[in-house]
């Protein structure tokens, strides 16, 4: 394009080009750099400001147990539910994950699992290997519920209500204390709501 | 004690630095010789200090020092020495120390190789590749210091990520960064052009040794990254339109375009503003690269660093050196001499049409690949692109690429006539069209169909182009052949290259439109079927390697009943970070691979066994060799020497 115009001034020599279109790339970098600008204030602890109260978004994840049904929004409704983000690959999930097993021994609250960014198999033999807390688990290979949720690293926990609207983002493993003072609490209350 | 003079190598690296930036630049502008020359002995001091801070770092993991941060928390005592070695690039602050690295090594070879270079214009290059040595250096010791110690140190390192131990991967950031950063050379001679006020032939001739190494290294890098994500990851994809595949594409891409108008400048002196603006996108885009897989502005499979400090770093060397750069340009680009004339339809003609699609594709790619940050910006929405997108938006693009491909090396410089170049291709783009027709109703792929013509048309060109140009048919065989002898290196390189894309186009449609898939549960002694062969489990053995232990299972393979030999796959636990990894069985062969994943053994002792099909998979990977082989064939070639020119005149005097 620029040398289109270019051909129809050469003959009037060195002023070839109009100033605004050499002034072009240098304005289209300013524009980028305030989108990448924009992109590092989004502090990825602030998300849950976002997400919270808003509905579960649609999704539908392969089970991680070759047969079994996909999990999917479906099963977050009618009773209170969490839902955990965990990879083989995590090392803290492993932290919490004492703790995720008692929470399922419980009974308490629906315990759900996302298997993110797993090869196959890895995840299964995962559980396999330290026990299997949850009722349902789904595989996110492809991070599109990790994006959609906002997912910036694993362990990450959503708490659910009965209508399947996320109500509380636990950013970290869940210990002992995060269990009984932050997470019950909030799962009695919402338990306690009329639906 | 070595880490502390890694460290204070890297403090000192970062003074030469800063030397090479002040000194040589203001010595141009004063015309003083004696400051242009400090340039050089500088450039070579900053190489020989981040070789010895990068040399302390590595003696660090080689002894596993885990009083060293990055070495306890990437680095075990059990992991062979190969992959200790090779875990120094493996995490942030040690993959940007080589880059620095590579960065220095770039500079000290101008300072080296470039004495011929016109000495103001030698001073600014290096001035130029200082400054950025000095940012890159200060964003390293400030923000990401790989010697930070740690106390009180752990008694055991807590492993390596084992899916990056790997011989390919150990091999794939420094071979990328070889291209990455060649690419500042580029970028530094048209700043420095722009400063002079001056580019002519000798400038781009100059340049283009550079910009070729660069893109031989880039394509390099890509390819193994591409091969590396279909034996490692398990997936057998070969390219997921990953942000961080994004990050390294998208140079490649604009860099393909500056390497063939860098061409129009040293041949016809045409195209110069618009081959100073390719170089300084092209690093930007580099720059842009590091930024999105340094700053975890985008979620990735790869992302490991997340972190915004780095991030706001990355991002104002982006404004500095790019912006610098851009501004520059905007004021000075005009001020340079008018290029002559050439027609629309002439070879500078098509040069100028495929850049023009190279940047559309590029900012294709750079759209899906920040479109969801520009929404998150505007609307607050979560989204993400899908591969889909890339596909459909893509595709379109190099199939004119490939038709301007065809044509372009038909036409004469500055001006010709496109009705004898149609005429010439009419036969073939009429066999082509066929080829293209038949394939379609066979593989029942539209895709598929359009691109094995397009592939097979390419290809078509590219004989005839040698049959034109050796005169085949028009003369005896002996001739031709002597013709043939007589093409220069560059020729042979243009050939391998265009070449390798032909391959690449065929086996890109061939896996994405006829890959298949079947996915079984079967124990022992059973059989999972997909086409016309039979994998039947045949045995599971237990194996140990060296800091893993794998589960092999053995499948027999058939074709129509016929035996075709056996295939293996491993599942394998890594016990140090409590990892499991899958190598994939694969056959590579000529026509197509058989790729065989398994997952773990379920409760009823069955294994999900994943069998797929790729035809034409090698053909990818294949292409992409021949292209940086291609372009390694033309760096050879002698008109690319210093000072050859002279040379050349003077012993084809002496033979005539």
């Amino acid at each position: 394009m620029e040398v289109g115009k270019q051909e129809k001034t050469t003959n009037t020599h060195a002023t070839g080009l109009p100033r605004w279109l050499m002034l072009a790339p240098v304005t289209l970098l300013a524009v980028i750099a305030a989108f990448f600008a924009f992109g590092l204030t989004q502090d990825p602890h602030s998300l849950p400001s976002t997400m919270i109260d808003r509905p579960m978004p649609d999704f539908s994840l392969e089970a991680l147990e070759n047969g079994d049904a996909p999990l999917a929004n479906s099963d977050l409704l009618g009773r209170v539910s969490m839902v955990n983000i965990f990879g083989s690959w995590c090392p803290s999930c492993l932290v919490e994950h004492s703790q995720l097993i008692e929470i399922g021994q419980s009974g308490l609250v629906a315990l759900h699992g996302v298997d993110w960014r797993d090869p196959p198999g890895a995840g299964a033999a995962w559980l396999a290997q330290y026990g299997n807390p949850y009722a349902k688990t789904g595989m996110d290979r492809d991070s599109t519920l990790a994006i959609d949720l906002g997912v910036t690293g694993a362990p990450e926990t959503f708490v659910i209500d009965r209508g399947g609207r996320i109500r509380y983002k636990q950013i970290g493993p869940i210990t002992q204390q995060v269990w009984s003072e932050t997470l019950l609490p909030i799962i009695r209350k919402l338990q306690s709501e009329p639906t | 004690m070595i880490n502390e003079i890694g460290l204070v190598a890297l403090v000192l690296a970062m003074m030469s630095a800063l030397v090479q930036a002040v000194v040589p630049l203001w010595g141009a502008s004063r015309n003083r010789p004696a400051l242009m020359r400090v340039g050089s002995s500088a450039a070579i001091a900053q190489l020989t200090l981040i070789s010895l801070a990068f040399a302390c770092l590595m003696s660090a993991f080689a002894t596993s020092d885990f009083s060293v941060r990055i070495v306890a928390e990437n680095s075990h005592t059990l992991k062979p020495l190969f992959y200790k070695l090779t875990a120094t690039w493996g995490q942030h602050e040690g993959s940007m120390l080589l880059w620095v690295l590579v960065l220095a090594l770039f500079g000290a070879a101008v300072a080296a190789f470039g004495k011929k270079l016109p000495a103001t214009l030698r001073a600014r290059v290096l001035g130029i590749q200082g400054l950025l040595g000095t940012a890159f250096l200060a964003f390293i010791i400030f923000t990401s210091n790989p010697f930070a110690r740690l106390n009180p140190a752990p008694s055991e390192g807590m492993g390596f990520n084992p899916l990056l131990q790997d011989p390919g991967l150990a091999a794939h950031p420094p071979t990328l960064y070889l291209g990455y950063v060649g690419l500042s050379i580029a970028y530094s001679f048209s700043v420095a052009a722009l400063i002079e006020g001056r580019v002519d032939a000798a400038w781009a001739r100059w340049v283009r040794p550079w910009v070729l190494t660069a893109w031989c290294f880039l394509t390099l890098g890509i390819t193994m990254g591409s091969l590396w994500a279909y034996y490692e990851l398990g997936w057998g994809g070969w390219w997921f339109w990953d942000p961080v595949e994004n990050a390294s594409f998208m140079p490649w891409l604009i860099a393909t375009a500056l390497l063939h108008s860098a061409l129009v400048v040293e041949r016809r002196h045409s195209l110069v503003n618009w081959t100073l603006l390719l170089s300084i996108l092209t690093f930007t885009l580099s720059l842009i690269g590091t930024f999105l897989v340094r700053s975890g502005v985008l979620t990735s499979v790869h992302a490991f660093a997340v972190d915004p400090a780095r991030g706001i770093f990355i991002l104002a060397m982006i404004l500095g050196a790019s912006g610098g750069a851009l501004t520059v340009y905007a004021l000075r680009a005009r001020t340079l001499q008018q290029p002559p004339k050439f027609a629309p339809v002439s070879r500078e003609g098509a040069i100028l049409a495929n850049n023009l699609l190279l940047l559309v594709a590029t900012a294709v790619v750079f759209l899906g690949t920040f479109y969801p940050l520009i929404i998150d910006a505007l609307t607050s929405d979560k989204i993400s692109v899908g591969p889909s997108y890339f596909d459909t938006a893509f595709a379109p693009i190099m199939l004119g690429v490939i038709i301007v491909m065809a044509f372009g090396p038909m036409l004469r410089w500055r001006s010709d006539a496109a009705r004898p170049a149609l005429r010439s291709l009419l036969p073939l783009l009429v066999s082509a069209s066929a080829f293209g027709l038949v394939t379609g109703l066979v593989g029942q792929s539209l895709w598929g169909g359009v691109g094995m013509g397009f592939g097979a048309f390419l290809l078509g060109s590219l004989i005839r182009w040698c049959v034109v140009r050796t005169k085949l048919g028009q003369v005896n065989l002996s001739q031709s052949l002597f013709l043939a002898r007589t093409f220069p290196r560059s020729t042979w390189g243009f050939m391998a290259a265009h070449l390798g894309f032909a391959v690449a186009v065929f086996g890109i449609t061939a896996m994405s439109a006829w890959e298949t898939e079947s996915v079984a549960a079967i124990k022992l002694g059973e059989t999972a079927t997909l086409g016309d062969r039979t994998y039947t489990l045949l045995s599971v053995k237990i194996e140990n390697g060296p800091n893993y232990e794998a589960q092999r299972l053995t499948f027999a393979v058939s074709r129509s009943g016929s035996p075709e030999g056996s295939i293996e796959t491993e599942r394998r636990y890594y016990p140090e970070r409590d990892t499991t990894t899958t190598e994939a069985g694969i056959r590579p062969g000529l026509l197509e691979n058989l790729y065989v994943a398994a997952g773990e053994e379920s409760a009823n002792g069955a294994f999900v066994v994943r069998l797929n099909h790729h035809p034409l998979a090698m053909w990818i990977w294949a292409g992409g060799l021949l292209m940086a082989s291609g372009g390694f064939v033309s760096l050879s070639d002698r008109r690319f020497r210093v000072g050859a020119p002279h040379r050349v005149g003077a012993t084809s005097i002496a033979r005539a």
